[in-house]
């Protein structure tokens, strides 16, 4: 799929025009203008609850070997690797599994898991680490004081501290020295109704194992596949809830 | 001994004076685009205020409109050197720097924003 | 309570202490001025190993801090008038070796520059935000217990005082010790046994260190401290130690019997490289079975051997630490039970943590800091009270 077509986006349909009106009766932010309504998700819009972003990643479909998935992220945020990979950002990573019983080896990219509890948001003492209303879980590095006890409390390794100075962010992913940081599902993309960057290489790619949308609209793309398929979520047992589903684990 | 105490005012703005008369004002290249989004002096005062709230809309609840946005900043204020590369709007005598190395504030932006214009993107979030 | 029993220490031998430790103390600052300018690069810390030495030496201070309130509370809140004479030391101690460990903690932030962002930005969640309070409540009621019983407060104030002081250290090292316990991805974290182990921790360390403390100030003025006291000190080291080791014990023994955490606790006590010898041959043997050798032998007993187990005990605390907070993080989380798993990111892999001069230089900076204010304090405050000369040419008289 090429950048920006949006043919096979998920859709937020309904929720989501539905509270772009409530929000235009409610709290209608300065300068939105009625023409919005027409486009799924107006930048004017504050992120809404009504909305939950999550991922399914079909591990029946990703390739051992292929990063397509991590390279568009390194090259959508400007990540930029040293000669020291043990303090290299990676917001994404594939990670090779074998069963020990079976030998059964899998392959299936590893991120921020998006959870609904979050162990990086309660541990963090400023609350830099939070939780959007839509559920995509971010680093406000503003306020990031840079103590790392949301690395600590992550159980998936999806967390990063910049251990260098950066030069050459993109516009559109600050990031520095002495922060912590991870992956933001593309945020900014999501807020202007694209995709993820990393599900858009992955289609690109021609396997089709990561499909983004909100897994609060039933009707959607998404969560009729959750129906459809038996998933899982990395680590269950402690309740995290992640927004990330994967199948064939 | 006394005398050299009470002289001491003098003395402190015979030092102070001459700077203050000749020190430079800030000069920073000119921006393009025609005008700023706030008139100059309300710029002057409270950019820091307008950036930060729009940023905390932005990063806390996914709020992307709005014209006070850093990249709106940078993509008017920063210049090219002779050979058409872009400067950071930070570095020295630059539009940020000339203010703040005036003023003796320290910018805390750039360690994580762009400083120069991208070349993708004509408006910034 | 009143001054006339006290005395500032006397400035001979003060300055060349000041012109020890203060190079310690600027070589901290210029290392968390490296680490600030240059980045976290320059240390041995990675995505893997977030919190490094630095941190071993912060807690270690921090537990040292409330345990140093000890003797303050045996003499307010148990009764024990016997430490009274001592008690105004044993808060200024603890007050020191508080700030000593949260000069290490907050120099190794990422964004240090950013500390008035964490005292005014709370998330009231989070277990580091509780110790935030915790840390500057320490410091208030512990600076107002002082304050009072220096000041001819009325008994009824410094009792309170003293009381508040108790409560609040408990909490504060079971704060600390939470900061560990609630995490529950790590296997070799996530126990509730962390916090009492913490406390008793912090019991062991603190008596470790004021007894070192107390002996050597005294010995600065050409004193000896009630050889009563050492001895009485001395017999409850040797129980902090005791009920630190059953912990341990229980805490290990439950995991090797089964359950999740057996893994990490397989590695940290057999296979794990430099972790098992930190562990058996530091903890175990020299911080532990030895000073509990030298304490509880009657041989031994004495003030040099007193001393010298407060020595081990708190070179045992910095291994037990060291195992605890870089052998938990070394150890890989484990994602995906069931599979074996490898990445670019070093999943399914022990980590690689060997901290630089940087790091050391800021924790041994951290330790000197506190030594210096505690030097300064007893300098300028009445701290040290009117005892018994010293013999000439021994360095203590033995109880």
């Amino acid at each position: 799929m090429a950048a920006g077509d949006t043919s096979t986006l998920p859709r937020r349909e309904l929720l989501g025009r539905a509270s772009a009106l409530a929000g235009l009766v409610v709290s209608f932010a300065p300068g939105m203008r009625l023409i919005d309504l027409a486009a799924a998700k107006p930048d004017g819009e504050a992120a809404s609850a009504e909305v939950r972003w999550g991922m399914l990643v079909d591990t029946t479909r990703c390739v051992s070997g292929c990063d397509a998935c991590v390279n568009a992220c390194a090259t959508e945020h400007g990540l930029e690797m040293t000669d020291r990979p043990e303090i290299d950002a990676q917001w994404i990573r594939k990670v090779d599994l074998i069963d020990e019983d079976s030998g059964k080896e899998i392959s299936l990219p590893v991120m921020c898991q998006h959870c609904e509890d979050a162990p990086c948001v309660a541990v963090c003492p400023t609350g830099a680490s939070f939780r959007r209303e839509d559920g995509i879980v971010l680093v406000n590095q503003h306020t990031c004081i840079g103590c790392r006890y949301c690395m600590m409390a992550c159980p998936y390794k999806a967390r990063s501290f910049i251990h260098i100075n950066l030069t050459g962010q993109r516009t559109h992913s600050p990031r520095g020295k002495g922060t912590v940081e991870s992956c933001t599902f593309c945020v900014h993309r999501v807020d202007r109704d694209r995709e993820p960057a990393c599900v858009e290489a992955c289609t690109a790619a021609g396997h089709q194992a990561l499909l983004f949308g909100d897994l609060s609209d039933n009707e959607g793309e998404l969560a009729q596949r959750l129906g459809e398929v038996q998933t899982q979520q990395l680590r269950s047992d402690l309740g995290t809830n992640p927004g990330v589903h994967y199948h064939g684990l | 001994m006394g005398s050299v105490w009470r002289l001491l005012p003098l003395i402190m703005l015979t030092g102070v004076l001459p700077w203050s008369v000749i020190a430079d004002e800030p000069i920073f290249p000119r921006a393009r685009g025609e005008r700023c989004v706030e008139p100059v002096g309300v710029m002057r005062r409270a950019h820091f205020e307008f950036l930060n709230h729009q940023g905390q809309q932005t990063v806390e609840r996914g709020i992307r409109i709005g014209r006070h946005s850093l990249a709106g900043c940078v993509g008017c204020h920063a210049a090219r050197d002779q050979n058409a590369d872009w400067v950071p709007v930070s570095a020295p005598g630059q539009f940020c720097d000339s203010c703040h190395s005036y003023a003796a504030v320290r910018i805390d932006c750039f360690s994580c924003h762009r400083a120069v214009p991208e070349a993708d993107r004509a408006m910034g979030n | 309570m009143n001054n006339t029993g006290y005395h500032v220490a006397p400035a001979q031998g003060f300055w060349l202490f000041v012109l020890i430790l203060v190079p310690m103390v600027i070589a901290a600052l210029w290392s968390a001025h490296q680490m600030d300018t240059a980045g976290h690069a320059i240390t041995g810390m990675n995505n893997q190993v977030v919190w490094g030495l630095p941190h071993v030496f912060a807690v270690f201070l921090i537990l040292c801090a409330s345990g140093a309130l000890n003797p303050a509370s045996l003499s307010t809140v148990f009764g024990r008038t016997r430490y009274a004479p001592i008690a105004r030391l044993s808060g200024v101690f603890a007050i020191c070796l508080l700030v000593g460990g949260l000069v290490v903690l907050v120099l190794d932030l990422g964004r240090p520059d950013r500390l008035q962002v964490a005292i005014t930005t709370y998330n009231f969640r989070s277990i580091f935000a509780w110790n935030v309070f915790g840390y500057t409540g320490f410091i208030v009621i512990v600076g107002v217990y002082l304050a009072c019983s220096m000041d001819n407060a009325p008994r009824g104030a410094v009792k309170t005082a003293g009381y508040v002081a108790f409560a609040w250290r408990i909490l504060l090292t079971s704060g600390t010790g939470a900061i560990f316990g609630v995490l529950v991805a790590r296997e070799g974290y996530d126990a509730a046994i962390l916090v009492p182990l913490f406390v008793a921790t912090s019991f062991a360390l603190g008596t470790a260190i004021f007894l070192i403390g107390l002996v050597l100030s005294f010995r600065w003025n050409g004193q000896v401290p009630d050889p009563e006291v050492l001895t009485k000190l001395g017999r409850l080291l040797a129980i902090f130690v005791l009920v630190v080791l059953c912990l341990v014990a229980v805490q290990t023994l439950t995991s090797l019997y089964g359950g999740r955490e057996r893994g990490v606790v397989e590695f940290l006590l057999f296979s794990g490289g430099v972790y098992p010898v930190l562990f058996w041959l530091g903890q175990v043997g020299l911080g532990s079975i030895l000073p509990l050798m030298l304490l509880y032998s009657r041989r031994a007993r004495g003030c040099a051997s007193i001393l010298t187990a407060s020595v081990l005990v708190m070179v045992g605390g910095l291994c037990q630490l060291y195992v605890l907070i870089i052998g938990g993080q070394v150890y890989p989380l484990r994602i995906f039970p069931g599979y074996r798993s490898s990445s670019s990111f070093f999943d399914g892999v022990v980590a690689d943590y060997a901290p630089t001069l940087w790091e050391v230089l800021l924790g041994v900076g951290g330790v000197a800091m506190a030594v210096l204010l505690c030097l300064v304090a007893m300098r300028t405050l009445p701290l040290l009270p009117r005892a018994l000369p010293l013999k000439p040419g021994t360095l203590v008289r033995d109880p």
